[in-house]
């Protein structure tokens, strides 16, 4: 039966509405008014000095920016642009000087700047497409004077050529797990190795690799960090901020203008004409697939993404993942275009091999170039295409590929290339299904990613292992394991976490030996916790499908009841304007094999992958003339 | 103090005549209902196909059930009609990826509603096609001129 209130009333009813709250508004304030005092005896008028004005923020201070940042890191030969901006000046500034090495940016880089205003109150200074070419350190100095004021600015920057190891890689194939922090691998490795008396049965692919390291993820602005962010890291070896790929943050609103670093995709390209493959089970146009090739200050223009996909430089020779509306003419159903560009048509016009559904991937030998785009959206998680298959859930899309399958066809693309391949392969939504706390979705995810580890490290093998192959995640979230669930006894929620020995061991049962257990919901299922969250209920239960934690209210988001609202309401410890977990800080594992694996041993920060991966590679940055294609 | 209960009694009477109008005001009548899953009948990642159903109720009175997407704003004169409620995380996802199953609801000229997490009952005009809404830029391929919207629970 409908017992619903009206939410558009006629007219009638919306001006009783109207003067009801106006009453009852009134109503409230009287009651709320404190007793007056006798400075303040006339009424209602108190509620004026009972308001607090937000604290006025300090009027920012004169600040003169030198991008790259100090400390910067670079390989002798990457391309990068250089900027100086003087930022919350009195006035336009009537001295600037700015030196590299001694010398005027014009001498030293042989290239004429470009100076700007971009407000009354800032001036900037831009060299596009400049290269330090010789290893060491040079100093950077900047001098801003406007009126009373003078700012100096000082910053270094190291130049490094690559390492010479004992063995070069051909090949490099890079795993991002996103979001996939430490206790995602313990849990996917219960879930899909199982122990017995304490010794796990065996080890994850990821695990059984012949090197470890502990990586760092913060950017330059903050310490927690998003994959925009960090894999920006891994594929330029610079730090930048939340939302940013390849480019350093300047103060305009373009996000196609900032200052960009090379990227590892348009380096190897450059300087080698290596192949390139990106694979992933979210969108392409997503963060970390887009980090190894774009320039924006704003992760999200997936139209411009697509752009920059198509120029030559930042073109990859295998795509693979979801992402499809954003190629679709306007007109058709399901495209999220603003124009009727066709870019499967142009993508076939470039000479890529297009397919679209896991049939089609496998009646495929292999092309030069491929295209595979198998969701207009994310893909669906294992557990929704694989296990579950709910109609309302897979829709239009029951026919996807599993993300080993998609790897193995790009290590058939690749392995024809004579000077070898960059391959990132992620496991996208991790991450997608650790913001709204269902870790079952993600730990099946780490799973199905680690199946794909499998796949490389047998073909590296079958190659004569000349692969580096390394396996990573971009920043951490907070899923903690702290035991068994079980109701056995008749407990429920809470009560029924078992700890310490009584957690005993979680009864997932793998006996296929396909690495995934054959049920899901098993009596004793794991007990997991998570460390940051909004309100949301949790019943310990896998959801039958992806459902998120919480709703809208007002200006607050509360627990959805429709997602295990049988559960336990668990509140939350967020802001009450996030309706998500967040990513959090810690430091994330790396594990590594193949010829420059040796490098990973120690806590690294994330730059360090960059350069770890172009010394296994061997790769001379100063060699290759193809720089920079404009991205405005 | 008394003046205030007064006024809260008030206004609680006139919030109950206002709320019996409303479930009094247009009937949903033959309108036929309208499902999230009967939108397309096919297709895949290179676009999909429009139901016949879909296609044939345009221009209709229709009646749809859904949730209201988060809002952009605190009070609205249109809203996103979706399958399941949705929260949008700022670093993975944006408004440029709504699911392809939505409707944009248009409420009537000067009325406005507030942001809600009910299961909402919609009943309106149907309309099928691609097209800009020239307020918010935000392109929507099946819309809904409201007459009606209630919450079901």
């Amino acid at each position: 039966m409908q017992h619903g209130v009206a939410l558009i009333p006629s007219c009638r009813s919306l001006t009783f509405l109207a003067l009801a709250w106006l009453l009852l508004v009134l109503a409230t304030m009287h009651v709320s008014t404190p007793p007056a005092t006798a400075a303040d005896s006339e009424g209602t008028r108190t509620l004026l000095v009972q308001a607090q004005p937000a604290a006025p923020s300090p009027a920012p201070q004169p600040s003169l920016l030198i991008l790259p940042i100090n400390r910067a890191k670079f390989l002798a030969g990457a391309r990068f642009d250089f900027r100086v901006e003087a930022n919350h000046l009195p006035v336009k500034p009537t001295a600037w000087e700015v030196t590299i090495a001694g010398k005027t940016p014009e001498a030293f880089f042989g290239t004429q700047g470009q100076v700007t205003n971009t407000s009354d109150h800032s001036q900037e200074q831009t060299f596009r497409d400049v290269t330090l070419a010789e290893p060491g350190t040079y100093k950077v100095s900047a001098k801003a004077v406007a009126g009373e004021t003078t700012l100096i600015s000082t910053v270094e920057y190291d130049v490094v050529l690559t390492k010479p190891l004992a063995r070069q890689a051909k090949n490099v194939i890079l795993f991002i797990g996103d979001g996939m922090s430490l206790p995602f691998r313990t849990a996917a490795r219960i879930v899909s190795r199982g122990l017995q008396e304490g010794k796990y049965r065996s080890m994850l692919e990821m695990d059984d690799m012949d090197y470890y390291a502990v990586v760092t993820t913060s950017g330059m602005e903050s310490i927690a960090t998003d994959s925009a962010n960090s894999a920006s890291a891994y594929a330029t070896g610079h730090k930048s901020v939340v939302n940013a790929l390849g480019v350093y943050p300047d103060n305009t609103k373009d996000p196609k203008d900032d200052p960009r670093v090379e990227t590892i995709g348009e380096l190897v390209k450059r300087t080698r004409n290596m192949a390139v493959g990106l694979v992933t089970t979210a969108e392409i146009q997503d963060a970390t697939p887009a980090a190894m090739f774009v320039h924006t200050r704003h992760r999200l223009e997936y139209l411009a993404i697509m752009d920059q996909y198509l120029n030559p430089s930042q073109s990859a020779d295998v795509i693979m993942g979801g992402g499809s509306a954003s190629l679709l003419p306007q007109s058709t159903a399901g495209s999220r275009r603003k124009d009727n560009r066709n870019l499967f048509k142009e993508f076939e016009t470039k000479g890529y091999h297009v397919v679209t559904t896991r049939t089609e991937l496998r009646a495929t030998s292999a092309p030069d170039k491929l295209l595979g785009l198998f969701h207009l959206g994310n893909m669906n998680v294992y557990l929704d295409k694989a296990v579950l298959k709910k109609a309302d859930v897979l829709k239009q899309f029951t026919d996807q590929p599993l993300l080993w399958e998609m790897t193995e066809k790009a290590l058939d693309i690749h392995g024809k290339h004579a000077n070898g391949f960059f391959l990132m392969v992620e496991g996208g939504l991790i991450d997608k299904q650790a913001h709204p706390l269902d870790w079952q979705r993600a730990v099946w995810d780490t799973i199905e990613l680690d199946k794909a580890v499998g796949v490389a490290k047998k073909w590296a093998m079958a190659q004569g292992d000349n692969t580096l192959i390394i396996v990573v995640a971009d920043h951490a979230h907070s899923l903690s394991i702290t035991g068994t669930y079980w109701e056995g006894d008749g407990k429920k929620g809470r009560e029924a976490v078992r700890i310490y020995g009584e957690a005993k061991f979680p009864d997932y049962q793998d006996t296929d030996g396909d690495g995934f257990p054959e049920k899901v919901d098993v009596s004793r299922p794991l007990a997991i916790h998570w460390a940051n969250h909004p309100d949301y209920y949790e019943n310990y239960k896998v959801l039958q499908e992806p459902l998120s934690p919480t709703v809208k209210e007002g200006e607050k988001w509360v627990a959805n009841k429709q997602r295990a609202g049988d559960g336990e309401l668990q509140t939350g410890n967020l802001p009450s304007s996030e309706n998500n977990a967040v990513h959090t800080v810690e430091d994330v594992p790396l594990t590594a094999s193949g010829p420059g694996a040796e490098q990973f041993h120690k806590v690294m920060d994330n730059t360090e992958v960059f350069f770890a991966i172009v010394n296994a590679l061997g790769l001379d940055a100063r060699q290759g003339t193809s720089p920079f294609i404009a991205t405005r | 103090m008394k003046v205030s209960l007064g006024l809260a009694v008030v206004a609680i009477v006139l919030t109950l005549a206002a709320l019996s109008l409303g479930l009094r005001g247009a009937a949903v009548g033959h309108a036929p209902t309208l499902q999230f899953a009967e939108f397309y009948q096919g297709g895949g990642a290179r676009g999909l196909i429009l139901s016949d159903k879909l296609v044939a109720l345009h221009g209709q009175r229709v009646v749809m059930a859904g949730f209201m997407a988060p809002p952009l704003k605190p009070a609205l004169d249109f809203f996103v009609l979706t399958r399941v409620p949705l929260a949008l995380c700022p670093f993975c996802a944006s408004d440029a990826q709504w699911p392809e199953d939505i409707v944009f609801v248009r409420l009537p000229p000067g009325q406005t509603l507030t942001p809600t997490s009910a299961l909402l009952q919609v009943v309106g005009r149907l309309e099928v096609g691609t097209k800009t809404d020239t307020a918010t830029g935000f392109v929507s391929l099946v819309r809904i001129d409201a007459e009606r919207v209630t919450a079901l629970r």
